[in-house]
């Protein structure tokens, strides 16, 4: 199980990082998504994959009985994947914004375009 | 147990709130905003009041016992940072009173800044890895909404590469967190301490701690990972500049510092040769950037680049003397960058410009103003009696200790560039008479509002510089508790620590 959760992170990680060395920023930004899944699977597998019961602790008792599983990651990445929805939907409005200011989302022919707008420079 | 520690992130909280809720209101913002800011210096003050007299101070949030749960933890460095925190942001906020334009105010300016300084409190507070994860989320996310605050077509450019490469510093950070987690079994920072040397596979920590150089070093703009800053600091007001360039980076360093110290010092002589070698480099590229510039705001950030080549190389050193002066030189460093920053949008709003060849003749207008900018300037570049002068006269004194010369020599270098580029400035934008086509506007009376918090700064840079003892003692302290990380793990863990019992295979 572990083995497959290592190859499925390796494989997200690769893609992300080759769209992450694309030159459209939508491509850059797909690539941050994939390397984010990557890293949750890799949080979840650092909290070891057993099977075993869920962390229910029985009437009566202060402590589960016997093995349980470990409910710590999967806390860890719900709030990974919150946090990681909550940038990554700024970062598409972000794009867009600059599709709607330059007319282009490739890295190359926004960095040729002029930085000075009719707006000027706040001080 | 210290309920005080909650206050630094309670206090921007309810302060940003309330502006929300006053969103239709300009003038109750601006009070309100006010009082947030001076109430938060209040409460870093009183904290590290309380950390100086009874030593580090640490609160269980919710209760449950530590290593479980959330911990907030305040020893002498966060509790300086803290202080740090409230002095420049009141300053810059009173600062952005005077010169922000109604549009960013009525859409949400001073609940975003507060926000912010919530992040950076809370990053300095945070006791555990994940916790501090997501403090700097919390910030990087208001950092983005103010770095596009206004949305400019300057803005929306630059914005692009900084949200872009932060997002993957985020979960380089979380990479190396989960597999801290799953060799340790623990993030609490304390209980990671204790852990960490126990474990059998020093190679696997060094490789982790190698993940959390690349994610901190992204934040904190260290050579090859800066070039998200310059990119993106000169395209904001100068007033929100001024705050990215004094806290966000520096929070960066910080973890660092923390990590470092606390967590991977299992191999110091290959992983803090790299961080010698990293800060040597930032340096030199940081302030030969700087040179080529010709826009007062580019300029100074490039500096900020090549200043956090100091501190790192104060970390990688890692001897009392060097962490001292990394500690002095973060302090000092606020300071002087956020007030250089102010100074140029004080030139901006008298001349209309941060063009270098456009600007001049600021000397003859306002000799005051040149006074100002010559004492961060100078600190910035390390003249004595200045503040910047006992920062780097430290480090550099470690650096030989440590034989480190090549380091020594970058710094020295470096120091020597960052006189040319203050010298630039001074010669084109206040000694060199004005351009013939250009003129300076009289001042405004909200010009006195952007003015009082330069003198305020000023006047701490030239107080460290002339009477240096007090910083260099709680530096000193500083210094000492972390290379000595008993006290830290003692008063988060309760009793002296016990050997880890949880089973990791």
């Amino acid at each position: 199980m572990d083995v497959l959760f290592a190859l499925l992170a390796g494989v997200l990680t690769a893609a992300g990082v080759y769209l992450l060395l694309r030159r459209s920023l939508v491509r850059m930004l797909f690539g941050v998504i994939l390397l984010s899944n990557a890293v949750n699977l890799v949080l979840f597998a650092a909290g070891r994959t057993t099977r075993a019961a869920p962390p229910i602790i029985p009437e009566g008792l202060s402590a589960p009985a016997g093995a349980v599983a470990n409910p710590l990651p999967q806390a860890l990445i719900l709030t990974a994947i919150v946090i990681g929805f909550g940038l990554v939907a700024f970062a598409f409005v972000l794009l867009y914004r600059t599709y709607a200011t330059f007319g282009t989302v490739d890295a190359d022919d926004l960095a040729r375009e002029p930085e000075r707008g009719e707006k000027g420079d706040g001080g | 147990m210290s309920h005080l520690l909650v206050l630094p992130v309670l206090v921007p909280l309810v302060t940003a709130v309330t502006m929300l809720l006053a969103w239709r209101s300009r003038r109750v913002q601006r009070v309100g905003s006010l009082l947030g800011a001076v109430a938060l210096l209040g409460t870093t003050l009183w904290i590290a009041a309380a950390v100086w007299n009874d030593g580090v101070q640490h609160l269980q949030v919710g209760n449950w016992p530590s290593p479980f749960g959330i911990t907030l933890v305040a020893d002498v460095l966060a509790a300086a940072m803290l202080v740090i925190v409230g002095v420049t942001g009141a300053c810059v906020l009173v600062y952005a009173l005077g010169s922000i334009d109604a549009e960013r105010e009525g859409n949400g300016f001073h609940a975003l800044y507060h926000l912010l300084l919530m992040g950076v409190c809370g990053a300095f507070l945070a006791g555990d890895l994940f916790n501090l994860y997501v403090w700097f989320e919390v910030l990087l996310i208001t950092s983005f909404v103010l770095l596009v605050l206004g949305n400019d077509r300057s803005q929306v450019k630059g914005a692009v590469s900084y949200v872009l490469l932060n997002l993957v510093a985020s979960l380089t950070f979380l990479a190396g967190v989960a597999l801290l987690y799953g060799i340790a079994g623990s993030l609490n920072l304390a209980d990671l301490a204790v852990r960490l040397p126990e474990v059998d596979a020093p190679g696997l920590i060094t490789t982790v701690s190698m993940l959390f150089l690349v994610a901190f070093g992204i934040k904190a703009a260290v050579f090859p990972l800066f070039f998200w800053l310059p990119a993106a600091y000169h395209t904001p007001p100068v007033a929100v500049t001024a705050i990215f360039a004094g806290l966000l980076t520096k929070v960066g360093v910080y973890a660092l510092i923390r990590v470092f110290t606390l967590l991977f010092t299992q191999d110091v002589g290959y992983t803090h040769t790299i961080l010698l070698g990293v800060a040597a480099l930032t340096m030199i590229t940081g302030v030969l950037g700087a040179v080529t510039q010709t826009d007062v705001r580019k300029i100074l950030s490039f500096h900020i680049v090549s200043q956090i080549g100091y501190m790192v190389m104060g970390l990688a050193l890692f001897t009392p003397l060097a962490l001292l002066g990394a500690i002095f030189y973060i302090l000092h460093h606020i300071i002087v960058k956020t007030n250089l920053f102010l100074v140029g949008g004080v030139a901006h709003r008298l001349a209309g410009d941060f063009e270098l060849k456009n600007l001049g003749g600021l000397y003859r207008a306002k000799p005051w103003l040149a006074v100002l900018f010559l004492i961060p300037a100078l600190s910035l570049a390390g003249l004595p009696p200045l503040s910047g002068f006992w920062a780097k006269l430290v480090i550099l004194q470690a650096g030989l200790e440590a034989e480190a010369y090549f380091a020594v020599a970058a710094a020295l270098g470096a120091g020597l560039l960052t006189l040319v580029s203050m010298t630039k400035i001074w010669n084109e934008a206040f000694w060199k008479p004005l351009p013939d086509d250009r003129s300076l506007s009289p001042g405004t009376p909200s010009l006195a509002a952007m003015v009082t918090p330069v003198v305020l700064l000023a006047a701490v840079t030239l107080s460290i510089g002339l009477y240096a003892e007090p910083l260099v003692v709680l530096a000193e302290r500083s210094a000492a508790e972390l290379l000595d990380t008993t006290s830290y793990v003692q008063a988060v863990l309760g009793e002296p620590p016990t050997p880890p019992t949880a089973e990791v295979r």
